[in-house]
């Protein structure tokens, strides 16, 4: 290209992007960013995240241009990472943690031309909207498995933070617990780590000590898994992954995150110029949350009754947290009858009558 | 046994468990920095060795082979940091947090094809019937080789800075590279050996995170255990006992924590996770108040470039 020819062509696009024609031409690829909270490679939860980046790939080809940025530490650094990738020139950027919230919250002010989409988080703006999965609904099956299947009468739960999707997971385990077995009780345990191979194993080393044999996990890789299966009589749930490769024990079922048709849908959307900033929480019944595969160390009867309590809350018939129902100190959080509602949910920030742990402060 | 719902015994026998690649990588990190140099490296050399030795023993189903391997990563990193530093005279301090960021990315690029493998699995030693006393023997007699094996490498560190030869020499050599130099002493030899031996250590204890202690291989597994064996040297004020003090104190303040919350005790967990740095700080101050008018706790030639010329 010799020097005319450039100018000209930098003219002409200059001049396009002018007049406001379509920022992206037919030929020049969407560029889409992700930041994740650990590795690609912790086998979780960031691992999922990027199975739905390379749905994306797959279904838009050359159309779209994807990147990411892993182990991205919540706080400032989030905020750093994100410009970075606004101006590279991504347009659509998926923020994938809880804590990248206010990181994102002021990039998005930033950039006002860029589409931000931020995982479990409620904060909106123009150009910000935010996705979510109904996870506790996974959490309630697990503690119906677990209820049936404990032998000590002790759930063991290896809570990261404690923010509403937690104490949701905690919550709705223990609920589906205490219903098949009254006797049950729920340890928690909070690592203050979303990935921390060696202090998740610590943390399910501490639980299994204490009698816990099943064990939940809310961190992300699958040392929990392994530590379980030195123990031998433990089972587990693999969390936002299948964890397979612990098949058949200690993972007896999992719960899995299916971001790409929810990342599909919206880079469509950015395409097509019908994007718009809304909230979305799937669960069960939209298939952003899958139940791994139920093994044969399940016995029978519980893995019907598991697989009828799935249907029965993709079908809406059954919902992991109705009244009545109170909090832990005694005061009333549904009233008998009364189906907790997504705001509701959205705030829980405690847990129900019965866990006598105490949440952390 | 068992204290207000804290069971003494396991958290015991956790704690030697959880503290082990600490106290070994921080035994190495002394031996290097009695030596004068200053290798912030420890984080990335741990994890190399953590990565090396879990392909080395899935590759071969030998744990011991893994950790023979996790030893040799450990060490070739370290050659590395005592070629920049020793030869090239390149900064320590900006050279080892190089070295610790290179570890991070070349282990996580080699790591790729093991994540999800299970490693064979490391035995503990059968002492038969010591295994049974109770109390002692859950406590003394339930672990892996390794955990032994880092305790006996502290009393020989101990032994050979202390009562030997060459012990002597490295401390000169520590202490002041010049005049070690002009007794004839081969400084930047004795660097680049003390530095190995640091390196295999670190190398070691990051093996037996990825093949015991997890055990599995993921990326940025030591997630800052380099840093904490650096703060324990500097804590133990460059002693072998202490430094086995100091690791024990951070294991077990780990163990600690996570079993008064499976207790359910309601305990700012924060509190607990920033005390063994608190301590340290604690125990810094009162070291320099008590050196205020003498000896200084680190050698004196720490972090100092030496050439034979100057």
């Amino acid at each position: 290209m010799n020097r005319r020819s450039f100018l000209k062509t930098t003219a002409a696009t200059t001049l396009v992007a002018g007049v406001g024609l379509p920022a992206f031409a037919a030929d020049e690829p969407l560029k889409i960013g992700f930041i994740y909270v650990g590795p690609v490679g912790d086998m979780g939860w960031s691992y999922q995240h990027d199975q739905g980046r390379k749905a994306i790939e797959e279904k838009y080809g050359d159309k779209v241009q994807t990147s990411f940025i892993e182990s991205v530490p919540e706080g400032p650094d989030a905020e750093r990472a994100l410009t970075q990738l606004a101006l590279a020139g991504n347009k659509l950027i998926f923020a994938t943690s809880f804590g990248f919230m206010d990181a994102t919250v002021n990039v998005a002010k930033k950039f006002p031309d860029v589409k931000f989409e931020h995982a479990t988080g409620y904060k909106l703006a123009d150009n910000l909207a935010v996705y979510d999965a109904k996870f506790y609904q996974g959490r309630a099956i697990q503690g119906t498995i677990g209820g049936r299947m404990t032998k000590t009468n002790k759930i063991g739960y290896i809570g990261s933070y404690p923010i509403p999707e937690v104490y949701q997971g905690i919550n709705a385990a223990y609920l589906a617990a205490k219903k098949v077995n009254p006797d049950v009780e729920m340890k928690v345990v909070w690592a203050y780590t979303w990935f921390d191979p060696a202090k998740e194993a610590d943390a399910a080393a501490a639980l299994i000590a204490d009698g816990v044999d099943v064990l939940l996990q809310h961190t992300d890789s699958t040392a929990p898994q392994a530590k379980a299966q030195e123990a031998g009589n433990v089972i587990t749930f693999g969390q936002a992954s299948d964890m397979s490769s612990f098949a058949p024990k200690p993972r007896v079922s999992s719960t899995i995150d299916n971001w790409a048709p929810y990342y599909n849908k919206r880079v469509g959307e950015v395409m097509d110029g019908t994007w718009k900033s809304e909230a979305t929480w799937g669960g069960i019944d939209t298939g952003m949350v899958e139940i791994g595969e139920i093994t044969d160390a399940v016995p029978a009867v519980v893995k019907a009754e598991a697989l009828k309590l799935k249907d029965d809350i993709a079908g809406g018939t059954v919902h992991p947290f109705t009244g009545p129902l109170n909090k832990q100190d005694g005061s009333v959080f549904l009233a008998d009858g009364e189906i907790a509602t997504d705001e509701q949910l959205h705030g829980m920030t405690f847990y129900v009558e019965g866990i006598t742990a105490e949440a952390p402060k | 046994m068992s204290i207000g719902g804290i069971d003494i015994v396991t958290l015991a026998a956790m704690l030697m468990a959880a503290s082990t690649p600490v106290l070994l990588a921080a035994t190495g990190e002394l031996v290097a920095e009695k030596s004068g140099v200053l290798n912030l490296g420890v984080e990335g050399m741990m994890i190399m060795g953590a990565v090396a030795g879990f392909a080395a023993a899935v590759a071969t189903g030998s744990p011991v082979l893994g950790f023979v391997a996790g030893a040799l990563a450990g060490a070739l990193m370290a050659t590395l940091f005592a070629f920049l530093t020793q030869i090239f005279l390149s900064n320590q301090v900006a050279t080892g947090l190089a070295l610790t960021l290179f570890g991070l990315g070349l282990s996580a690029l080699i790591g790729k094809g093991y994540e999800g493998v299970r490693p064979p699995p490391t035995a503990k030693l059968d002492f038969g019937p010591l295994a049974d006393i109770p109390v002692i023997g859950p406590i003394f007699f339930s672990h892996d080789w390794i955990v032994y094996a880092s305790v006996l490498l502290v009393a020989v560190v101990w032994f050979v800075l202390r009562y030997t030869r060459a012990g002597l020499i490295l401390r000169a050599v520590g202490e002041s590279h010049d005049a070690a130099h002009a007794l004839g002493y081969r400084v930047v030899a004795v660097r680049f050996a003390a530095l190995g031996f640091g390196g295999a250590m670190a190398g070691l204890g990051g093996a037996y995170l990825s093949l015991v202690r997890v055990p599995q291989w993921t990326e940025g597994m030591t997630a800052g255990a380099g840093w904490i064996a650096l703060a324990i040297v500097v804590f133990a004020s460059w002693r072998p006992w202490r430094v086995l003090l100091g690791a024990y104190m951070f294991g077990g303040i780990t163990a600690l924590q996570l079993q008064l919350q499976a207790a359910g005790y309601a305990i700012p967990v924060h509190i607990l996770s920033m005390a063994p740095y608190v301590i340290t700080i604690v125990v810094l101050v009162i070291l320099s108040a008590l050196h205020r008018h003498g000896v200084q706790a680190a050698p004196a030639s720490l972090g100092k470039s030496f050439h034979a010329s100057s």
